[in-house]
């Protein structure tokens, strides 16, 4: 990822994580658009090649006005003595030959992308040195394959998930929240759809019946743990910066502070955002989508995935209904066209209207998480048992 | 919508599967997405110029094979084809679908030279 226009990941801030805090009040160079429609930031850059060597040199992003434009217009390398590099040559007579060379004393140069064949002297093994135009494509990368004998295209099938990392760390969440006894609930939902207001409420109903901690994402500060911190309960904000959604690494590591007790209930708020959470696996035992009747009653058609994805939809400010021009039936007819077999609950978080049935819907849910922990803790009980008798047997 | 992270995802997943094969080039990047993914292809083509600058990956283009939505009418009993979750199934016009396929996001191989 290009640090210097920060864009995707590595803005994440979680409360208590002085150390990244650190390092973010020591980065220099924030971009900062200039007014008009181009935005430059010009600034250095340290790349990491995948061979592992670094080099640092400026470089300018350019914004078009339209926002899409962003790119490396001009980016030159400089190859100093002494550091070696790998090419793949095509000569003239179409053979294309790889090799690795260094940059001996004299021959270190500098060169752009966009000078695509440009002339280039070294050194063989044997001690020839000789110089010549390879025509090699203009966005080349670091790492030059030219090592002979190297067939020049080779396939490799990877078969791998793109977000297999996450998946991976989200599994791990998981057996967490297993072991435990916790039951982790991941609410999804627009902005503005009531879902911290509706935490707020769950936890004043449900705090002296059970422990429960919060972890509240969202872009930018943390009025929402400051809400949640207002009912007496932990919760932990989560700055996830450009991203749009919760990731299961940030779960992780909020995790570490926030140390959720065995059997307790730990509520995710994600960002506000009905697209991008519904791709990202945190660990949780069920998302739970939110849907206020002030929005539309086709928003599970519009935004299947996450209606898709969700097991509970809570239909909230139910209180609200007289005003509002919104069937209900037709929203649950249609969350049910996206995952047929979703359950619906009609609540209000403001007047309280069908909350008795959210809060035994959870009630159930940590006693199913609390039964499938005894079961484990009782299987393993057994087995050390066996292992136990197999040892006095052996004696 | 997060075709950055999705990107970032790629790249994670190509500079993993070179090592041991370096030094190499990455040429092409072949991945799978599926019509259910909620994947904007040109949205992750963008975002993939923009991070692969400085990596293995530099000079590789990206090769997306679409794969199709598919799902299991539990009215007719037939796998039948879908554009997108919420459509009806284009044989008897039922809702009851269970998606099967076309969630795909992966990373099927690389074409290394």
């Amino acid at each position: 990822m290009c640090t210097t226009c920060g864009c995707g990941s590595g803005e994440t801030r979680i409360e208590g994580e002085q150390q990244e805090e650190q390092r973010r009040a020591g980065r220099s160079g924030a971009a900062t658009p200039r007014a008009g429609g181009t935005a430059g930031v010009a600034g250095m850059d340290t790349h990491v090649h995948a061979d592992g060597t670094m080099h640092s040199h400026p470089h300018e992003h350019v914004h078009d006005d339209d926002g899409r434009g962003h790119g490396h217009p001009e980016h030159r390398h400089h190859h100093a003595p002494g550091q070696e590099h790998e090419h793949e040559h095509v000569h003239a007579d179409g053979t294309r030959h790889a090799h690795r060379h260094d940059h001996l004393q004299g021959l270190d140069h500098d060169h752009g992308h966009d000078e695509a064949p440009h002339r280039h002297e070294h050194v063989h093994a044997d001690g020839t040195r000789h110089a010549h135009a390879p025509d090699h494509d203009p966005g080349h990368g670091a790492a030059h394959a030219h090592a002979p004998g190297l067939t020049p295209a080779q396939m490799v099938r990877i078969e791998r998930d793109i977000l297999g990392a996450n998946n991976e760390i989200a599994a791990r969440n998981r057996r967490r929240f297993e072991d435990a006894g916790i039951l982790a609930l991941n609410l999804v939902s627009s902005p503005g759809a009531g879902k911290t207001t509706l935490l707020v409420a769950t936890i004043r109903a449900l705090g002296s019946e059970l422990p429960l901690a919060v972890i509240e994402g969202d872009q930018q500060t943390s009025f929402d743990a400051d809400r949640i911190r207002a009912t007496g309960a932990r919760a932990i904000q989560v700055n996830t910066g450009k991203g749009c959604h919760l990731d299961a690494a940030q779960i992780e590591r909020a995790l570490a502070p926030l140390a959720p007790v065995d059997e307790s209930l730990l509520f995710i708020e994600n960002v506000g955002n009905l697209v991008c959470p519904s791709a990202f696996d945190l660990g949780e035992a069920h998302k739970v989508v939110v849907l206020s009747v002030t929005e539309g009653e086709d928003k599970p058609l519009k935004y299947p995935d996450m209606f898709a994805a969700s097991t509970l939809l809570l239909l909230n400010k139910v209180d609200l209904l007289p005003h509002v021009d919104f069937d209900v039936k037709r929203a649950i007819e249609y969350a049910r066209r996206v995952r047929p077999g979703i359950e619906v609950l009609q609540v209000s978080a403001t007047t309280g209207t069908g909350m008795a049935a959210w809060l035994d819907w959870i009630r159930a849910g940590a006693a199913a998480a609390r039964e499938r922990r005894l079961q484990t803790v009782a299987a393993l009980r057994r087995r050390v048992a066996e292992l136990e008798a197999q040892v006095a047997r052996g004696r | 919508m997060h075709e950055m992270s999705l990107a970032e995802g790629v790249l994670g997943v190509v500079q993993e599967s070179v090592r041991g094969h370096e030094p190499c080039t990455v040429r092409t990047v072949r991945l799978e997405i599926g019509a259910l993914a909620a994947v904007e292809c040109d949205a992750l083509r963008f975002a993939f110029d923009v991070i692969k600058h400085g990596s293995v990956a530099e000079g590789a283009a990206l090769d997306i094979v679409h794969v199709p939505g598919s799902a299991w009418c539990m009215q007719c009993s037939r796998n039948v084809t879908i554009a997108v979750r919420g459509d009806a199934c284009p044989e008897c016009g039922s809702w009851q679908l269970q998606v099967t396929g076309g969630g795909e996001m992966r990373v099927r191989e690389l074409e290394l030279a």
